[in-house]
């Protein structure tokens, strides 16, 4: 599949299984769809019939609650069936709100209280390093989440380990929770923090798919330092009304009739 | 023996066995112990820097490549700064971490109120799948470890670092789960964890000239609690006295409170720290000030005794 049509159909299974519940974390979930469809399509090597398996490459996502956009992807490229999906949040299911690597195949880390992902993907790009086994480890994490400590401190260890087997997205949607991150607390200029965290960085629009493929190969063979790229992105992403909905997309209802509206867009 | 120092020996052998065992620190790698590991496994021994959470949340990840990581600091700042990363990172993750914390209670000593962890137990206690392990000596301390990185759960030491009488000799056979039976009778039971043992046998001495014969155990592992030695102790002396250099809440006390409310209910007492904060001290000096001594052992034992 070609990543337009991947990322379409990521969006798609989204808001369905958003939709099946009532309410989720849409926005966040969107401004990532690109990402990790041309993540999952182009780079990373797994494989969905046998979702351990040694040496494989690592996704943490540390923006936890974006879970429903990595559930879409896993789908999309067969770790489970569609139907499962439509299990998002009702009690005993696979796919709960943040990730939980105990319950969903091909999940790598579970995630979800903002700050901790990040140094977990440090840990996992540490032991991969150790094992020598030439994974290549990558993370997302939120522009809101940096406002975490932990973040920095994650940071900062891998800068200061070299950990180029390490690449770090950070999804610039520009918005939390309370208000746009711009007004709550301005964690901007990304590339200058980071490039001071021993990073190497690449800025991006984090929707053009030419774009996000580049950067990913460039930042694979970028030796001695971890690279970040941090994506300018739309919270809500490819569908017009939760785009201007804005702040109040981050957690929203996906109703019937919006869900037609949605897919509709999403063709 | 140090207790570090013994730490540190056992370690070694283990990492010469198991090659999945990394070391991870901040900052207090000499304080803890761990410091010669660095210069017999560079490659497995990482010094995180004073970040105790990043530490934590690292562990994990490494955990998760299957690797066996022992995370290491003081007590409070490697069970209490980091507890939402303990409870998510690792237990809610199901890894397999192993959290050192050293110089917990009055053990701290002049580093006082801030660096001293009394609620440490408790807090691990109420995690999931967490296993709380208190060494009374070197000699139990080194023939845990082996068993310690068998165990698949997470698992807490809370130990001192220094120098500790030694309570068992070399014929000392170790189960993790099971506590030890260190004298026997049928007046009272006394359950000790930790630093305060020695008094505990002490005071037992004491008493069995007095003649109260005590059943002295030691919980060795707090979490899980080995009931069936609680229970059947219990049974036959119908008091019991728990004895930790901890809070009376939610430690070892609130386990062998918690147990027998249920099951058995006993007339119990502690003698534990009462709710209160920690400072500066020596350690002989804290256990007077927080009535951790072996004179309010007997006193507490003796008012059981009394107690109709």
């Amino acid at each position: 599949m070609d990543t337009i049509s991947r990322a379409k159909e990521i969006r798609r299974f989204i808001l369905k299984s958003i939709n099946s519940f009532g309410v989720g974390h849409v926005g966040g979930s969107l401004s990532i769809a690109d990402i990790l469809a041309v993540l999952y399509e182009k780079h990373m090597r797994v494989d969905p019939s046998n979702p351990k398996k040694q040496g494989r490459d690592r996704f943490v996502l540390s923006k936890g609650h974006a879970g429903p956009a990595l559930y879409a992807t896993l789908c999309s490229f067969g770790f489970f069936d569609e139907s499962e999906l439509l299990t998002l949040n009702k009690i005993g299911t696979h796919l709960p709100s943040h990730c939980n690597a105990v319950l969903t195949k091909g999940v790598d880390v579970s995630a979800g209280s903002l700050g901790q992902g990040i140094s977990c993907a440090v840990g996992v790009a540490l032991a991969s390093r150790l094992a020598g086994d030439g994974a290549h480890i990558y993370s997302i994490v939120g522009d809101g989440e940096t406002q975490e400590g932990q973040v920095w401190e994650a940071f900062m260890q891998a800068g200061f380990r070299q950990l180029d087997n390490l690449t770090v997205f950070i999804d610039n949607n520009g918005m939390q929770i309370d208000d746009v991150t711009n007004k709550i607390l301005r964690m901007e200029d990304f590339e200058a923090k980071m490039k001071a965290f021993g990073f190497n960085t690449i800025r991006i629009d984090g929707h053009d798919h030419v774009a996000i493929d580049n950067a990913i190969t460039k930042a694979k063979s970028f030796k001695g330092m971890p690279t970040a790229i941090i994506a300018d992105t739309v919270k809500g992403k490819g569908v017009s009304f939760y785009e201007q909905m804005g702040v109040g997309n981050h957690s929203t209802n996906v109703t019937n009739e919006q869900l037609e509206k949605a897919l509709a867009e999403l063709r | 023996m140090e207790m570090r120092k013994a730490y540190a020996a056992t370690l070694a052998k283990l990492m010469e066995e198991n090659k999945n065992i990394v070391i991870l620190d901040a900052d207090l790698s000499k304080a803890c112990g761990t410091g010669p590991l660095y210069e017999k496994f560079p490659n497995r021994c990482f010094d995180i820097g004073i970040a105790e959470t990043n530490m934590t949340s690292i562990a994990a990840g490494m955990a998760t490549y299957g690797c066996i990581p022992f995370i290491h600091s003081f007590a409070p700042f490697v069970a209490r700064r980091t507890f939402d990363q303990i409870a998510v990172s690792i237990v809610y993750a199901e890894q397999k971490v192993v959290i050192v914390g050293t110089d917990p209670g009055v053990w701290t000593a002049a580093n006082g109120g801030t660096h001293m962890s009394f609620e440490d137990v408790a807090a691990m206690r109420a995690l999931p799948n967490m296993v709380v392990f208190e060494p009374v000596d070197s000699t139990q301390l080194t023939l845990a470890l082996p068993q310690i990185v068998e165990c698949p759960n997470p698992v807490y030491i809370r130990m001192a670092r220094k120098e500790v009488p030694d309570v068992f000799g070399s014929d000392y056979k170790f189960d993790l789960f099971k506590a030890d039976t260190l004298t026997q009778g049928d007046d009272l039971t006394i359950i000790v964890s930790g630093i305060n043992t020695p008094d505990c046998v002490k005071a037992a001495e004491i008493l069995k000239d007095e003649g109260i014969n005590v059943n002295l155990i030691n919980m060795h592992t707090i979490k899980p609690l080995d009931k069936a030695t609680v229970l059947e102790s219990a049974k036959r002396t119908k008091k019991v006295l728990t004895v930790e250099n901890a809070n009376c809440i939610g430690g070892l006390y609130g386990a062998v409170a918690e147990l027998l409310s249920k099951e058995l209910p006993t007339k119990c007492d502690y003698v534990a720290v009462n709710d209160e904060l920690g400072e500066v001290g020596t350690t002989d000096e804290l256990k007077i000030r927080y009535g951790l001594t072996l004179e309010k052992i007997l006193e507490k034992a003796r008012n059981l005794i009394k107690e109709k």
